[in-house]
């Protein structure tokens, strides 16, 4: 008897096998095509009178300098207030929380917030903290926002790092007579700082990218300001605001492109440097 | 551990001799008064929020009023006329921009007309149509008219591209018109620059945007036989105007630095700054 | 040693109120959109708000039916899984099963880098080039419409899909594979007949977050669609939920702004929902 397969089945094989050959080629062509048509627009239209000037109204020129900086503070703000609260969280989950049902409805609570739109953050981040508040659209409002924004992230980041810390590790510690959060000090973040630190650049990434929240919290701004305490008050666009002020309100696309080449280049330098990180700083 | 530290260490130093570098550069010299000052140096945060279409006018003006004091920090938020009234009158701004009057039922504001804008009804370059009766653009924008043939352009289908509920620029219009609440649109975006980019992009878009953002992108009709320049705005030929406001709490006070940035809009320094961007200034 | 007593009290307590922030925050969320929606329901009554047919906010006689921007929601949703699915899973089989592992590494580092380019860049592209080439392919006299939204969306929600379904695939048991080659199936049949089924709650999963994804995005769908109160049609320009609240929130007061929060509850519910669902489809999976 022959060995082969009947007509049907090798049509079949054949026919199935192309469609999945062609889904995995248009989502390389996909990401190919947008990386390429992006940076063939803004490349170009990066100099450096855009990275470090601001906008002039007087002089017709643009400049996104304002924009970065605004970028910098907020990233700075939301990380100096979630990585701490975050981290801290993550540990009361792991080390101290005794009660189970306890830990599932923090982590319900966890699996929430991730899946909010950020529509709803810029919403009740409008409300909340620009209004009632009183924090006007500033970057502080911003900032505090993202920061219940990247919470769950940072939270579960971390969480996952501690759970890598083998047991005998705490065992051992607590039999040589060390205290709780001696052991948490010493021992027990040190081994999870790859962990920690992966979350903390996985936040970055997502703060660069956020726009709906921000453009109703920390508003549009592109004034100057250089002095920090001072920018905490003040209205001011981060990059991705600014792609979208720029490139859809007010037409200038060669800007819109340039400003998307920067944020790509900051996507690729972020992934790079997960993984980067992960190898660097995971203790075998 | 000790690495992390040492670059968050490094990254805020770095960030506070930024601060330091900025704050150090404006202390003035003490004891020489330059002849010209006629006041002590202002100082302190005004934030402006509202008209998309003043944008270009309220970006001049504070960029001149920032290069005579340079302790002030002015922001501007381009969101929309209705949502500059509104942050006038919640207390989010000290200046809202509004590019039409207030209404009755908004009280409790000041408002301060500082320019006249004209609103150019813009068609895509490539439209022939170069003159519009009154109800000839009423009838294109509620629908009535499906065709550029009507008109007297190309046989082509009408795409009508506006602005969205809250929007000065719309709200004048449309009373100007006649079509309040009429209007059918194919689009509704939130800024007069997103209006000129949709109707330069598109061949059958009509569509209308503050004159001070216009430029050879589209091609402005005149309309009655009147062409939009500020000539015909101030001697009132040109029947589409409207007023840029700058609308205050009258219940809150306002700073030093917000009363002096209103008056120098009104001042005779202002007139060419806003005849440069495209406006003029109210008399 | 007393120091080291309090330091240890204190910490713990530190800890254990950085956890309780997660909770507060949550219940914070919840609260205000539950009080500030309640209200214009009220007002408007339910069945008029949730199944008229006519949004005109500004008007003398303001009328709040939002089933336009229900209905393109969930279009616009269904259009993108119909066209990312497909796509996503596809993607995720080539690389979990046939891709070689340096192939494999390259595409996924493509797939990671579609995760994280910004919304407002597809929406720039999308505005740029898609929205031109539907108005030139379909002879349309506009083309910002809902099919823009569509597309734009589906290439949104390829990268989750395509991350969890592929970390699925990879974790069926060789055994199950093995065992179908063993009784003269085909690589392809292993994969659609028992590969595919095993990973099914692992996939649903990936779908499910796609489907968060692509009902919560605003900006991107902002500057393709048009943006006018319409009820869904492919190629009409449309609003969907979550733009009809950032087209009017700056400027919204009175009813109109109690209108834009109860649009945001409808949101947060369906999104509640949604997460309901997934978290009884993972569980049903573990129990297999």
């Amino acid at each position: 008897m022959k060995n082969r397969l009947s007509v049907k089945r090798r049509a079949y094989g054949t026919i199935l096998k192309g469609f999945i050959l062609l889904c995995a080629g248009i989502t390389v062509m996909l990401l190919a095509i947008l990386i390429g048509f992006i940076f063939y627009r803004g490349l170009g239209n990066i100099t450096w009178e855009l990275l470090t000037t601001a906008r002039s109204a007087l002089k017709n020129t643009i400049g996104i300098l304002p924009n970065i900086l605004y970028t910098l503070y907020i990233i700075l703000t939301t990380l100096v207030i979630a990585l701490p609260v975050g981290i801290g969280a993550a540990i009361y989950l792991n080390e101290y929380a005794a009660n189970k049902r306890f830990v599932r409805v923090i982590e319900f609570a966890t699996e929430t917030l991730t899946g909010i739109p950020s529509i709803i953050y810029g919403l009740v981040g409008y409300l909340f903290f620009c209004q009632k508040l009183g924090l006007g659209s500033s970057i502080l409002a911003g900032s505090l926002t993202l920061v219940i924004m990247t919470l769950p992230t940072i939270v579960r980041t971390t969480q996952e790092a501690l759970k890598t810390v083998p047991d005998s590790y705490r065992e051992g510690a607590v039999a040589l007579g060390a205290t709780k959060w001696y052991m948490i000090r010493t021992i027990i973040l040190p081994s999870s700082l790859d962990g920690v630190v992966g979350g903390a650049i996985l936040s970055i990434g997502r703060i660069v990218g956020e726009s709906a929240a921000l453009i109703f919290t920390a508003g549009t701004g592109y004034a100057l300001v250089t002095h920090y305490l001072q920018a905490l008050g003040t209205s001011g666009g981060s990059l991705s605001v600014a792609l979208y002020v720029y490139a859809f309100e007010q037409g200038e696309f060669d800007v819109g492109f340039a400003i998307a080449s920067i944020l790509i280049i900051i996507v690729l330098i972020i992934n790079f440097m997960t993984k980067f990180v992960k190898r660097k700083l995971k203790k075998v | 551990m000790k690495k992390m530290i040492g670059l968050i260490t490094v990254f805020v130093i770095a960030l506070t001799l930024l601060a330091g570098c900025n704050s150090s550069q404006q202390t003035s010299s003490p004891g020489t008064t330059p002849p010209n000052t006629t006041a002590p140096k202002l100082s302190g945060t005004i934030s402006t929020n509202g008209s998309t279409s003043m944008e270009k006018v309220v970006a001049s003006l504070i960029e001149a009023f920032k290069a005579e004091n340079p302790d002030v920090t002015i922001t501007y938020d381009a969101t929309g006329s209705g949502s500059g009234i509104t942050a006038a009158t919640e207390g989010t701004a000290d200046i809202g921009l509004s590019s039409r009057n207030l209404k009755d039922s908004e009280t409790g504001l000041d408002a301060t007309i500082i320019a006249l804008d004209g609103i150019a009804i813009i068609v895509n370059n490539t439209n022939v149509v170069d003159n519009l009766t009154i109800e000839q653009i009423a009838g294109l924008f509620t629908g009535e008219i499906t065709n550029w043939s009507q008109v007297g352009g190309a046989d082509a289908p009408v795409a009508v591209i506006g602005r969205e509920a809250g929007s000065g620029t719309r709200d004048g219009f449309e009373s100007i018109i006649g079509v309040t609440e009429e209007c059918i649109y194919d689009q509704e975006l939130t800024s007069t620059g997103a209006v000129i980019t949709a109707v330069s992009s598109n061949q059958y878009a009509i569509g209308y945007a503050s004159l001070s953002a216009v430029s050879s992108e589209v091609k402005s009709v005149t309309v009655e036989g009147v062409q939009c320049t500020e000539d015909t705005i101030l001697d009132g030929t040109y029947a589409i105007q409207r007023p840029f406001v700058m609308v205050t709490s009258s219940s809150k006070e306002l700073s030093a630095a917000a009363k002096a940035f209103i008056e120098f809009a009104l001042s005779d320094e202002a007139t060419e700054i806003i005849a440069n961007a495209g406006a003029v200034q109210a008399r | 040693m007393k120091i080291k007593a309090v330091m240890e009290k204190t910490m713990s307590c530190l800890f254990f109120i950085c956890g309780m922030v997660t909770i507060a925050a949550v219940i914070t969320i919840s609260v205000y959109m539950v009080l500030s929606g309640i209200p214009a329901i009220k007002e408007v009554g339910l069945s008029e708000f949730l199944f008229g047919q006519v949004w005109k906010s500004t008007a003398a006689e303001p009328q709040f039916g939002i089933l336009p921007f229900i209905l393109t929601s969930v279009y616009g949703t269904l259009g993108a899984c119909l066209v990312g699915v497909p796509v996503g899973i596809m993607t995720a089989v080539f690389l979990a099963k046939i891709a070689s592992t340096r192939v494999a590494a390259t595409v996924n580092t493509a797939v990671e880098l579609l995760a994280g380019i910004p919304s407002v860049v597809y929406g720039l592209i999308g505005m740029i080039v898609l929205v031109p080439a539907i108005m030139q392919l379909f002879q349309l006299k506009n083309g910002t419409s809902l099919l823009a939204a569509i597309i734009v969306l589906a290439v949104m929600i390829l990268p989750s899909i395509i991350s969890v379904s592929r970390t699925a695939l990879m974790a069926v048991p060789k055994e199950y594979e093995e065992a179908s080659y063993a009784l003269g199936a085909t690589k392809m049949e292993t994969i659609f007949k028992v590969s595919i089924p095993a990973a099914k709650s692992g996939i649903a999963a990936g779908i499910v977050l796609g489907i968060g994804r692509a009902i919560g995005e605003a900006m991107a769908v902002m500057m393709v669609a048009g943006n006018v109160a319409n009820m869904p049609g492919l190629f009409k320009s449309v609003t969907f939920l979550t733009t009809a609240i950032a087209k009017e929130m700056s400027y919204a007061s009175g009813l109109q702004k109690q209108a834009l929060y109860s649009i945001a509850l409808v949101l947060f519910i369906f999104i509640m929902i949604i997460n309901v669902i997934l978290n009884a489809v993972l569980k049903r999976g573990d129990k297999r």
